[in-house]
């Protein structure tokens, strides 16, 4: 079973301003929020019309963050505790959003996934989003037997945090549950499971 | 007419076996004395009568028993059989497909009537006889697709053309050679493809796909894959991993001839009329190794190709465990003599 090097696995190109948009959406969280600052600094003439910033405060820099976020010319940025929160407010965002705007995801794997899945939800095209990926590695896991998610996973394996089988996670991606998969590690031979690191950092 | 098919059982006691006549007509993959992945793509036009290719659908004497196991395979896990909300059109498409096919070249087995959209289904082997509205789900039991799935030999998937990509956007697969339709749906050729070692790089899959995109209405193609199953169990899902993953250690040279199995898949693509989808068929075959070398010409060149399989290939497909078991065991059957091109028995 091929467990790295899979091409489902999505890849994050970096933020680009899109000089047409009129509405500029960044959805982004911890680290995330350096992206957005390097994109107005190094890019800030291409971005033209309204700005709206969703920012998930998940690191222990975030707060700092959220003041130079506050600081560049933007409409408003919507500070949130989690993930979660500034999900719910983004599909508001979104919601109340015309054509002519473009959305930006900044930030973990996780936060990423949720922003693509929630385009695609919205009836737009995933590839839309621009995307970069900062801060953590660690990932979204789906458990391919009971289907529960266990997050911010930064092991290759993992105990499932619903089933408790241990789950060897995969490179295999799905957008639509933005998540990657897990599968039963010692399925042939109870106990017998490979070296447990810390690789998605 | 019930006798034409066995019942035997995929699972528990797995009681399958095949009748000599179904070993004969067994569509053994492998051309040559070695294998590797290739854009291996023929039309799927009629072959010789009795064998798997006369028709664009095959039903064989398993059909009852392999029914009967997606039925249960169904019940206990209903996610095995998914279609997104546009792929309405398409599921007519597949239930049109299979019905014309299958009353037109199994008339004893199966017919259909039609007077406009008013259609009336016989199936003698299952006793169904179902009369509906062809395009109103509400008039069966079940949403077409899951419909025909159940009553068709073979794993289905639909795939929607759309941005020059195909899209799994709905499928009933209950016989997989470990893979998730569950995480698939909604994914593209090249994401569905991702864990497949080495074709990437060697353009298969970009050259399947610009091939596939342009697949015309009434010219079907098809493939051979293959792989090798531990008992005769069809639902080798990953879901499933963890009750079967450890059949793969219970090979013992006293027990290959019975337990290893392979595993071969007649996959045949279809343009489908209204939708513009592509329905791909997912036909498996099991064959015992103590079936497969009745015929002389297989034996040998099973334990060549096994012996040579490139190693990302035999951990790809999960044979490493019981690999130097099966290959010493098939070792009687090969004298080193020459064996012919093609799969056919010599
Ligand atoms: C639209 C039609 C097709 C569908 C839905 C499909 C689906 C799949 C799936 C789900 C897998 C398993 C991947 C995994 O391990 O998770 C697979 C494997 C594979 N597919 Fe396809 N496929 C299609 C067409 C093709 C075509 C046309 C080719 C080549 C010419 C191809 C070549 C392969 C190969 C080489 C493998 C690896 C099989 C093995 O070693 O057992 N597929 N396919």
């Amino acid at each position: 079973m091929l467990v790295e090097g899979i091409k489902s696995r999505p890849r994050y190109p970096g933020l680009t301003a899109d000089k047409h948009a009129n509405h500029h959406i960044f959805a982004a969280d911890g680290e995330g929020a350096q992206a957005i600052l390097d994109l107005f600094t190094n890019e800030s003439d291409a971005i033209k019309g309204r700005v709206t910033v969703v920012y998930a405060q998940t690191t222990p820099g975030s707060e700092a963050y959220a003041a130079k976020l506050n600081a560049l010319s933007v409409d408003i940025v919507h500070i949130m505790p989690t993930v979660e929160t500034a999900l719910n407010r983004l599909a508001g965002v979104l919601h109340a959003a015309r054509m002519g705007a473009r959305m930006y995801a900044a930030g973990t794997e996780t936060l990423i996934g949720f922003t693509v899945q929630l385009a695609q939800q919205l009836g737009m095209d995933p590839g839309a989003v621009l995307t970069e990926h900062r801060g953590t590695a660690a990932r979204r896991v789906q458990c391919v037997h009971c289907k529960g998610f266990t997050e911010n996973v930064t092991t290759n394996i993992v105990p499932c945090a619903h089933c408790g089988e241990h789950l060897l996670v995969r490179d295999h991606y799905s957008k639509r549950l933005a998540a990657f998969q897990g599968v039963c590690a010692d399925a042939e031979v109870r106990g017998e499971l490979p070296e447990i690191s810390e690789v998605f950092k | 007419m019930n006798q034409e098919f066995k019942k035997t059982t995929f699972r528990d006691d797995f009681t399958f076996f095949n009748s000599p006549a179904s070993i004969k007509r067994f569509p053994f993959p492998f051309w040559e004395d070695k294998y590797m992945y290739s854009v291996n793509i023929e039309p799927h036009t009629a072959g010789a009568p009795g064998s798997v290719f006369e028709f664009p659908i095959d039903i064989n004497e398993h059909y009852v028993s392999e029914m009967a196991d997606r039925a249960i395979v169904l019940k206990e896990d209903p996610l095995r059989c998914q279609a997104l909300p546009h792929m309405m059109l398409a599921q007519w498409d597949f239930l049109e497909l299979l019905m014309t096919s299958m009353a037109r070249d199994y008339p004893q087995w199966f017919s259909l009537t039609t007077q406009g959209d008013h259609w009336h289904w016989v199936n003698k082997p299952l006793g169904i006889d179902q009369k509906f509205v062809f395009g109103d789900p509400s008039t069966l039991p079940y949403e077409p697709m899951e419909y025909m799935g159940r009553q068709c030999q073979g794993d289905f998937s639909i795939q929607d053309q759309r941005d020059g990509q195909l899209w799994m956007d709905a499928g009933v697969i209950t016989t997989q050679a470990d893979w998730s339709l569950d995480f698939d749906v909604g994914m593209n050729f090249m994401e569905w493809h991702g864990p497949v070692p080495l074709a990437h790089d060697m353009k298969v899959f970009d050259r399947a796909l610009k091939f596939l995109l342009n697949l015309q209405l009434g010219e079907p193609v098809r493939r051979l894959n293959w792989t090798m199953t531990i008992n005769p169990r069809l639902d080798t899902s990953p879901e499933n991993y963890n009750k079967w993953g450890k059949d793969r250690t219970t090979v013992t040279p006293e027990n290959v001839g019975d337990k290893v199995h392979l595993r071969v898949e007649l996959q045949a693509l279809w343009r489908l009329p209204r939708s513009n989808a592509i329905l791909f068929s997912i036909r498996g075959y099991l064959i015992k190794m103590r079936e497969l070398v009745t015929v002389p010409k297989w034996g040998r060149r099973m334990h060549r190709v096994l012996g040579t399989l490139p190693p990302e290939l035999i951990d790809y497909k999960g044979i490493t465990r019981y690999r130097d078991t099966t290959l010493e065991w098939l070792s009687q059957y090969d004298d080193g003599a020459p064996t012919s091109p093609g799969g056919g028995p010599d």
